[in-house]
């Protein structure tokens, strides 16, 4: 059977890759809109965190034998202390100015992380192996489907669900909202508002950094691999509504989806059709699909 | 008597009058390496390259003992025409830079070699692919040294053709390098009772190549030609591995080099097969020089850092030759004399300025088979040079008369 | 009274200006004799490129990451006018500029009906489209760049291949965009600019059609981002992807903040300062340029947040000095 000019084998098959790379799309861009929706920061670090994230996890592997499945919990953790580091001593000091001030930093921090990363290990690269429980495949008939893909669709949306449903029903989330919102009021009741701002920032690094590691077997670890990602990243982020954690999900698959279906029929033109929606979105909701103001 | 004796002292005279006119300027020779230092290529030309012009500088200087002195400047394009040409210009107005070496990044290549024409220098180019260089753009300042997309892609499509991977599908970068490459690889292969069943671009830079690849793996195709490099290339294969599309299927690296297969591991390019114009390994020679160049660059070279070396020091005993560094006689005994170093034997500068030489076929070892480290290939054939270029026949460049 | 006092400050301004614009005047006339004058003229290119943004940033209060578009874009279409068609520098360069400004009625037609983050991101998105075409179409010769742009002769009299000539050529546009720049900036649309920039609400209250008067501070600044393209296409004689690439839009931002957002040379001197630096470390430095820049923008944000001419600035006139982008 054929579906507008190829068979349906083809078709299913592409639109398999497609979810597995859309729920990839959408970790990657939670912390983003994590960062953005409760701090206003524009957070152009992220493809950074994200490449060492992935760093981590290699140098852990070859230098200190630390395994896959701990380098999920390592990377993240680094990561986010260093994000730690820099919220305290830069990023705080920017929020009551304009957007603009915290996008450039971050950028800033990105190009001397990517500067350093380049130095020191070159652009080439670094391979890293799918760990061994995950190595391997499934034949499905329309394709055949490696157990690691399949495991990111199911860390990557995991992570993404319990992230999403402790900030918006706990009561912790609750907090942050609050506490992003009206800095004084909550201050006022006795929490410790810089420390959720901080601790926010982290948690948005730290997902980046778990992206990484996810991403780690499949591209090479190389230090241009976030620079790559980031601006499709903001693209999900700006067209999912940048104040909404399950607008940067929904928009993450369904845009690995239209990607993939693109690759399928324009493939040339896979590159570019995110931006194009991001236009067409952003004139017919100004706010982005799940945004809450203009 | 008295008239010979006029007759040789006119013509002696005429003779060091002749001697005192070719004599290089300032009594120094300044070579421009301008390379992407940070950038895409940076491990394939970059750092290298300029350790390799050095060693070429030192060599010279030690073995050859010239009357003049001999500088070296570095620059980093970053891969951005602009910048490179910006760079040129300056070296060659300003800073009395004699020619411009290395030059990888096609657009760049192109760039620099208008201006050294503009500006009477040289340019050497060892880094930059297009074939554009010795066909539409060529000039007579310009060598194209190392090698070119169509001996990289004939090299590697004619073996696998004739050894019997018969179909093709090619996964091709969206831009310039990527068709060409995959045109000439295209031609080859038909021409060698091969079939192409069709071909997907993917776009540049990409990252994720499973969909792409998905579909080369639906067309029956035996053969996957990779018509991209780099980080392109390197991931491309990663993922048909962990797609279980090798080793069903086989992949032909277009472009690619032994930094590539280094930063992959052997276990996830086996018995791949491409096409380089150099390998460390390959004689007594070979070994000596890439040893030398190991020490201080801690990387074994690749084709594009030895080619430099090679074409730095060819362009340096030229000048001593003649005692000259006016462009065009140094070009004149460039092409006259033939290129017999540990890169190339018996290589010769055509006058669309292609250096032909012998390009290698290799196919990477299977893990087991490698001993040390670097120890990456076998080598298969060694193409000669007449057969590894596009012939001048075919040639595109308006310095060839038909 | 106050009227007394705002024409005494304005006439001061005014004074200011026009030193200000002869100091300039004089360091450009003799600076091609002192100083690599490729080198200037570069400067001058991306020195008009950053003005151009300043307008927009610093004046109108409005964040775009698709400036590339119209400098590269431009590029491109006078590099085909010069080299494909025979045309003359001087009109390439108008059509080169003209260009400009349509693709950005076109963006700001787009984009304008956004404000802060989602402006900037439609502008990101265009740029990225734009892009994309000039991958696609022939005639730019895609990765490989637009080569060999003759720099023709000015009217079809003036040889301007030699560099002395060019650069004079260069210096005039560039006075001469400047100059608009300013005047936008001291006329009644500017004042009405900088009032919608502090507080939009109250310019529309005030019966201002505030989307068109963001429409032509765009349409200005796209129109000489292109001139400024247009120009460096004719020096270096090419146009690349590199001109129409996302870090383009990024580096005229760090221009324009380094020097000072908001002032009238500080993206002069943000152009100087990161051309030459670009420059200087080529050379020097090789692979370390990246984090050295990255450094940069850490330091002008934390540090230096007026700017060059803004700190300067402050040290000299603590009560006229522009305030930047610190309110929207």
């Amino acid at each position: 059977m054929e579906i507008f000019g190829i068979t349906s084998q083809a078709f299913f098959g592409q639109l398999l890759l497609g979810l597995i790379n859309g729920s990839f799309y959408a970790i990657l861009s939670l912390g983003l809109a994590i960062i953005f929706g409760l701090l206003n920061i524009i957070n152009f670090a992220h493809g950074a965190q994200y490449m060492v994230g992935a760093f981590v996890a290699w140098l852990g592997l070859t230098y200190f034998g630390i395994n896959y499945w701990v380098s999920l919990f390592v990377s993240p953790l680094v990561v986010g202390l260093a994000a730690v580091v820099i919220e305290r001593t830069m990023l705080r000091h920017l929020y009551k100015l304009d957007h603009l001030y915290g996008l450039l930093l971050t950028f800033g921090l990105a190009l001397i992380a990517e500067g350093v990363f380049k130095n020191l290990f070159g652009v080439s690269g670094e391979s890293y192996e799918v760990p061994e429980l995950l190595q391997g495949g499934v034949n499905l008939g329309f394709m055949f489907l490696p157990i690691y893909r399949a495991w990111i669709v199911v860390a990557a949306l995991s992570v993404c669900l319990v992230t999403w449903y402790v900030i918006e029903r706990t009561s912790l989330g609750a907090t942050l909202r609050a506490a992003t919102q009206r800095p004084d009021l909550v201050q006022a009741l006795g929490i410790n508002v810089p420390v959720m701002v901080t601790a926010t920032y982290a948690a948005g690094a730290a997902l980046a950094a778990f992206a990484g590691v996810l991403a780690a077997p499949v591209m090479q670890v190389n230090p241009v691999m976030g620079s790559n990602l980031i601006i499709v990243v903001f693209a999900v982020v700006v067209i999912g509504g940048m104040g909404s954690i399950a607008g940067a999900i929904i928009t993450g698959l369904g845009l690995g989806v239209i990607e993939g279906l693109t690759k399928v029929f324009y493939p040339e033109a896979s590159a570019v059709v995110i931006f194009v929606i991001m236009v067409l979105v952003l004139l017919v909701k100004p706010a982005g699909l799940f945004g809450k103001q203009a | 008597m008295k008239l010979k004796q006029i007759a040789q002292a006119v013509s002696l005279s005429l003779l060091c009058a002749a001697a005192a006119q070719a004599q290089v300027s300032d009594g120094m020779v300044k070579i421009g390496v301008l390379t992407d230092l940070s950038g895409v290529y940076s491990d394939v030309a970059g750092p290298g390259a300029v350790v390799a012009t050095k060693m070429a500088i030192e060599d010279f200087l030690a073995n050859e003992k010239p009357s003049f002195k001999v500088e070296m400047v570095s620059a980093d394009h970053q891969n951005k025409g602009d910048i490179a040409a910006n760079k040129a210009r300056e070296w060659f107005e300003r800073d009395k830079v004699d020619v411009a070496t290395e030059l990888v990044t096609t657009s760049v290549g192109l760039a620099v070699q208008k201006i050294a024409k503009e500006k009477n220098k040289i340019a050497l180019i060892s880094g930059a692919a297009s074939t554009a260089i010795t066909n539409e753009s060529c000039n007579d300042v310009t060598v194209h040294w190392t090698y070119d997309t169509y001996a990289v892609a004939n090299g590697t499509a004619k073996a696998v053709t004739k050894g019997g991977g018969k179909k093709w599908f090619f996964l091709t970068a969206d831009y310039a390098f990527g068709h060409a490459l995959e045109k000439d690889a295209t031609d080859v292969v038909k021409a060698n009772g091969g079939e192409v069943l069709g071909s997907v671009r993917h776009p540049f830079p990409g990252s994720d190549f499973s969909s792409f690849l998905l579909k080369a793996q639906s067309s029956g195709a035996q053969i996957i030609g990779l018509a991209n490099a780099g980080g392109d290339t390197i991931n491309s294969i990663k993922q048909a591995a962990e797609f279980g599309i090798t080793p069903k299927q086989s992949l032909a690296g277009l472009l690619m080099f032994i930094t590539d297969v280094h930063s992959l591991g052997l276990k996830a390019t086996q018995t791949m097969y491409l096409t380089e114009g150099f390998y460390w390994d390959l004689n007594e020679e070979t070994r000596a020089w890439s040893k030398r160049f190991f020490a201080q660059h801690k990387r074994m070279p690749t084709m594009i850092q030895a080619g430099q070396y090679s074409s730095v020091m060819h362009y340096l005993k030229a000048v001593k030759a003649i005692n000259s560094d006016d462009t065009a006689k140094v070009m004149a005994q460039m092409k006259k004399t033939p290129v017999n170093d540990f890169f190339a034997k018996n290589g010769t500068i055509r006058d669309d300025g292609r250096m032909v030489h012998d390009m290698y076929l290799l196919q990477v070892k299977k893990p087991a088979e490698s001993k040390t480290p670097w120890d990456y290939y076998n080598v298969k054939a060694t193409i000669p040079a007449a057969e590894a270029f596009q012939p001048l026949s075919a040639s595109r460049c308006p310095l060839i008369k038909k | 009274m106050t009227s007394v006092v705002l024409s005494t400050s304005a006439a001061a301004a005014q004074r200011r200006t026009l030193m200000v614009f002869a100091a300039l005047i004089m360091v450009g006339a003799i600076a091609p004799f002192v100083m690599y004058p490729t080198f200037l003229m570069k400067v001058l290119c991306f020195a008009l490129f950053a003005c151009a943004f300043n307008l927009l940033l610093g004046f109108a209060g409005l964040l775009s990451f698709g400036h590339a578009a119209f400098f590269g874009g431009s590029a491109y279409i006078t590099g085909y006018l010069c080299r494909d068609l025979g045309v003359t520098p001087e009109l390439s360069l108008l059509a080169g500029a003209a260009f400009g400004g349509a693709l950005g009625a076109v963006f700001g037609w787009v984009a304008i009906r956004r404000a802060g983050i989602y402006f900037a991101m439609i502008t990101l998105g265009l740029a990225q489209l734009v892009f994309f075409l000039a991958m696609q179409f022939k005639f730019t010769g895609g990765e490989d760049g637009m080569q060999g742009i003759p720099r023709g002769k000015l009217f079809g009299l003036i040889d301007m291949s030699d560099n002395i000539a060019m650069y004079y050529f260069v210096f005039a546009v560039f006075l001469a965009g400047f100059w608009l720049i300013n005047r936008t900036i001291h006329s009644p649309f500017g004042q009405i600019l900088k009032a919608i920039r502090d507080n939009e609400p109250r310019a529309t209250s005030l019966g201002y059609d505030v989307a068109r008067y963001k429409l032509l501070a765009f349409v200005i600044s796209a129109t000489l981002a292109g001139l400024a393209g247009a120009m460096k296409s004719l020096v270096f004689q090419l146009a690349s992807l590199a001109d129409v690439h996302w870090h383009t839009s990024g580096q005229v931002v760090l221009m324009t903040l380094m020097g000072g957002l908001g002032t009238i040379l500080g993206p002069v001197a943000g152009a100087l300062t990161i051309v030459g630096l670009e420059d200087l470390l080529a050379d020097k430095v090789g692979s370390w340029v990246t984090v050295i820049m990255g450094a940069m923008f850490v330091l002008c944000v934390m540090l230096f947040r007026r700017g060059v001419v803004g700190e300067i600035g402050a040290l000299f006139n603590k009560s006229t000095a522009q305030p930047g982008a610190g309110q929207h």
